[in-house]
Parts: structure tokens; sequence; C-alpha cells
């Protein structure tokens, strides 16, 4: 019997950031920790830091207000200025799970004028419902209340 | 339902192996009770109860088709959780874009540390 994988659609998101490529790649990667939403994590305890690290292989990873570390995902590909791959291993729960295996695609283009244009997919979407822990319940309600606080704060001037 | 709590239990009707075997069968194209039992070591019954949890979890939807009903994929379905996502990462783009336009404190283009 042939199995077909359910698709749902990838994310796709594209922004044009007024910084050149390489500070853009630089702010995406090392400076992940001055931008990623701390207001929910994977963790037990509130995040304390996110960090990318610089290499193929390298872990994707976040640290809690306890200290501890939580894996997100790894480095699938590192091109920098130009191309980031990410594995999101992340389930419904948000919660880490090596079964998971979601990619996140990030690709800065020069757009000559001291601008960039960030070109930005969240594929795999389908495997999400996989893995063991994947599926209990997941965010609560209260997850669109914080990102609309959240979105607030960042669109401050 | 709302979509969070909806999104939830979408995740844990797809937790047991068994109910996603039933939901990628269901992916090839709509089946009746009688033909996506076939090759399920589980009973009829067994996966008309699979069946009415995938439905509750708004996985997926049924019509009458004659004497017997025809389930199908809800396309909508895993279409709450990739709403979710799709969300979260427009806020964290967002604080991305602010962040890498915001002006360097002793700045150089390649965006060194600044301490903070």
């Amino acid at each position: 019997m042939t199995t077909r994988t359910i698709q749902p659609a990838t994310v796709k998101k594209t922004l044009v950031v007024k910084a050149s490529q390489a500070k853009c790649f630089k702010v995406f990667t090392d400076g992940i920790d001055r931008w990623w939403p701390k207001t929910h994590t994977v963790g037990e305890t509130p995040l304390k830091r996110a960090v990318i690290e610089p290499r193929e292989g390298g872990r994707w990873y976040g640290v809690s207000e306890a200290g501890v570390e939580d894996p997100w995902g790894d480095v699938l590909a590192w091109q920098p200025p130009a191309r980031l791959v990410l594995a999101w291993r992340i389930n419904g729960r948000f919660k880490p799970d090596a079964a998971v295996h979601t990619e996140v695609e990030v690709v800065f283009v020069d757009l000559g004028d001291g601008t960039t244009r960030v070109e930005f997919e969240h594929r795999g979407l389908e495997n999400l419902g996989e893995g063991g822990d994947a599926a209990r319940a997941a965010m609560d309600g209260g997850w669109s209340l914080i990102l609309g606080q959240f979105q607030t704060a960042a669109e401050e001037p | 339902m709302t979509n969070a709590l909806r999104k939830d239990v979408a995740f844990a009707a797809l937790a047991d192996p068994t109910r996603r075997q039933v939901f990628e069968r269901l992916a090839d194209g709509p089946r009746a009770v009688g033909e996506l039992a076939e090759g399920l070591p589980v009973s009829r019954p067994a996966v008309s109860q699979h069946l009415k949890v995938l439905k509750e979890a708004g996985l997926v939807i049924d019509r009458p088709e004659g004497a017997r009903r025809v389930y199908q994929i809800d396309p909508q379905g895993l279409g709450q959780i990739r709403a979710w996502l799709d969300r979260f990462w427009d806020a964290a783009l967002a604080a991305f874009a602010a962040e890498a336009e915001r002006p360097d404190d002793d700045a150089d283009e390649t965006g060194e540390d600044a301490p903070r």
C-alpha cells in the first residue's frame, strides 16, 4: 500500500529589512537572542537565552532561567551571508522532540541599496503530528494574547 | 471551540499510531469504514471509534453515500496547526527586522556585538 503524506502548506514570509545582507545574517544567527520572543518557551522556566551555533551541524537551543538547555534543532546549512537552514524539532506542545523534523530556511538577498530581502519558509509541517510526545494538548489560548502584546512591543518606534 | 483548543485536540487525535494510520489512509482519498478497516490490525468498530475522534478533532469530515458513510480529510484540520505557526513567525520576524534595523551603538556593518 502506498501512503501519501498529508501536506499542510509551507509557511512563507518575505520581508525587506533596512540593513545589509551581512548584518541581517548576523542578527538572525549570532544575534538571535536579541530578537527571539522570550515570552514563551519550551522549557519549564522562562527563556533566558537563545543560541544558534555558527556552523553546519551546530545546535540550536534555548537556555532557561534555571540554566537548563532545551534543544530546538540543529543547523542543516550554514552559508553566510546568504542562506541558513535549521531543523526545527519542536512538537505541537512546544516541547523538544528529536523525532520531529521540520525545516526553517532563511535566504537573505542583497537588494543593492543597503536593504535586504529576507525570504523565510517553515516547511515539513505535516511532521508536527508525529513523534511520541508530539500530540497531546498544545499551547493554550494565552498564546495569542502574549503574541499580541509582543507584536505591540516589537513595533514600537 | 476556540482555535487554540481545536488545535490541541487535533494534536491529541494524531498521537495514537493506529489513528494516525487511519488518517493517513484517508490521504489517498475518501473511504468508507469497511475499506479503512481492511488491512488494519484493528476491528471495524475500533476504526469507527478512531474516526469519531478524528472527526471531533476537526481532522476528518463525513458524508452519507447511499447506505454507507464516507470519510475524508478535512483540509482545514491541520490548517489550524499551521495557522498558529504562521502567526508565531510573523511576530518573530517582525522582532528580527526591528533588531536588524536598529542602529548599532558603535556600529559597524557586520553588526559586531555591541555591549548590551
